[in-house]
């Protein structure tokens, strides 16, 4: 039994199976994770490095943690401060760790597909995408999909997800379309025309929605995203308080839908633009269960991605 | 194929090793049982479920699943099983309880997966078939319905459709 994969780059190149043998996989380590000793042997003879080169709370200290739990020796690496500063390429400095017998990267870049060019470059080494630009973010989505199915039981099939938000440049949404629809869900996207891609509903089958309260009205379940102001070149809404005006979640307009939505979102959190407060405080959101979920679904996916199986040369 | 214990001796094996824990576990209030997953839980459940027909009071049972804890993880990647145990360990008496005890490495896992949950006073092994040969750890069953000499070609199953313990050569 093992991922039809050797790396994490995407979930467009995982299966209907894989994704489902991660989730139950996850589920066995979330039950580690209440142990008295919250930890298992099954990477101890593994070093992995966490490489960095954008910022990163959760997905950073998640993924070392998964590492910890998994028994696995961890570096990490931050882009500002190392000699990437002097000019040294991906590739180098990749090549310079892995000299040093290192089994796995865990690789968060702002270059969309810098992973796969690793993943290209160094077949033999497991490479575990923590976002790269705004392609995807796989992690994310498998936790996303975790604690859709551990909220509401079941399966994600006919489940009625909206992702809300900076659409065109979140790696958390492209992650979440391409995970609910191979696994069955019903996937609507809502925000401004300016941040939905023009052609998405005929690429990934999604529908779409430029009314927030037609899209709350529909959905079982909404993931609410971050605007990425830092990938935006260009103006595409004309101030923070006139988005939250329109396509902020808040109590309000929750009130007026008058359903009981599971509120999600990917963090980190701009209180009063895409959400507010009293929405992310209140009893439908299950924003922090998914930070929770994310340590054991990262477990599953180091567990499953361990060299040794896939590679003769351990 | 050769069939070890017939549907009605493996009633008998399974209410008598039910009884013999009763028996020899004085203090059952000390005393966890634990299955250990997967093939395990078919035994386990059938042995609690007598032992609760027996003794009025609570009987603690969980599940254990060794799967992170194997030593053969650089060859083979399995499926991992629920493990529930919702209660204390600490001080306790436990019975792990497996189908057939063959090398030892399930058990060797298990023991080390049990270091997790606590420090138990004692832990002690019972097992449905008991295969002589073949050991590669210093493990012994405590408990054992049924012990054989079999060679490494061949396999011991418990049916659980047709409730039979086999061999096949």
């Amino acid at each position: 039994m093992q991922l039809s994969t050797n790396h994490l780059l995407g979930i467009k190149d995982l299966s209907e199976k894989d994704i489902s043998f991660i989730l139950s996989t996850a589920t066995q380590f979330k039950e580690v994770l209440q142990r008295p000793v919250k930890k298992v042997p099954s990477l101890r003879d593994v070093t992995i490095v966490n490489l960095f080169y954008e910022n990163s709370t959760r997905t950073r200290i998640s993924f070392e943690l998964a590492e910890k739990r998994l028994s696995a020796d961890t570096i990490n690496f931050a882009a500002s401060g190392s000699s990437v500063s002097k000019g040294e390429t991906l590739l180098d400095t990749v090549n310079n760790i892995l000299s040093m017998k290192v089994d796995m990267v865990v690789m968060r870049h702002s270059a969309s597909g810098a992973p796969h060019f690793l993943a290209k470059h160094l077949p033999g080494t497991a490479i575990i995408n923590a976002g790269d630009g705004i392609n995807e973010h796989p992690t994310q989505a498998l936790l996303d999909a975790f604690s859709i199915i551990e909220k509401t039981g079941g399966s994600l099939v006919s489940k009625k997800i909206l992702l809300i938000g900076d659409i065109m440049h979140s790696r958390v949404a492209l992650s979440n379309i391409y995970l609910l629809k191979k696994m069955g869900a019903e996937v609507m996207v809502a925000g401004p025309p300016t941040l939905i891609p023009k052609y998405i509903k005929e690429a990934l089958g999604v529908r779409v929605e430029y009314n927030l309260k037609k899209a709350l009205q529909w959905c079982d379940v909404a993931n609410v995203l971050r605007i990425q102001l830092e990938r935006q070149n260009q103006v595409l809404f004309s101030s923070l308080r006139e988005y939250n005006l329109a396509y902020g979640v808040t109590k309000k307009i929750l009130a007026e839908v008058n359903k009981d939505i599971i509120i999600m979102h990917p963090g980190p959190i701009n209180r009063g633009v895409e959400i507010d407060s009293d929405v992310v405080d209140s009893g439908h959101s299950i924003i922090l269960q998914q930070v929770e979920n994310g340590v054991a679904v990262r477990m599953a996916v180091l567990y499953l991605l361990r060299p040794g199986s896939q590679f003769a040369s351990v | 194929m050769q069939t070890l214990l017939s549907p009605q001796q493996l009633q008998l094996t399974i209410n008598r090793l039910a009884h013999q824990l009763l028996e020899e576990e004085r203090g059952i209030e000390e005393t966890v049982f634990i299955g250990l997953q997967p093939r395990g839980i078919f035994i386990s459940d059938n042995i609690i479920e007598i032992i609760k027909t027996l003794h009025a009071g609570d009987i603690f049972y969980g599940k254990l699943d060794i799967t992170f804890y194997r030593d053969d993880i650089r060859s083979e990647i399995h499926r991992a099983n629920q493990t529930d145990i919702s209660f204390n360990i600490e001080n306790k008496t436990v019975i792990l309880i497996d189908d057939v005890l063959y090398t030892g490495r399930t058990v060797r896992a298990a023991l080390d997966a049990l270091q997790d949950f606590g420090r138990p006073k004692a832990v002690k092994l019972c097992v449905l078939v008991n295969r002589r040969f073949g050991r590669e750890f210093p493990i012994q069953p405590d408990y054992c319905g049924l012990t054989i000499d079999s060679n490494e070609n061949q396999k011991v199953k418990v049916m659980k459709d047709t409730m039979e313990v086999v061999l096949y050569s």
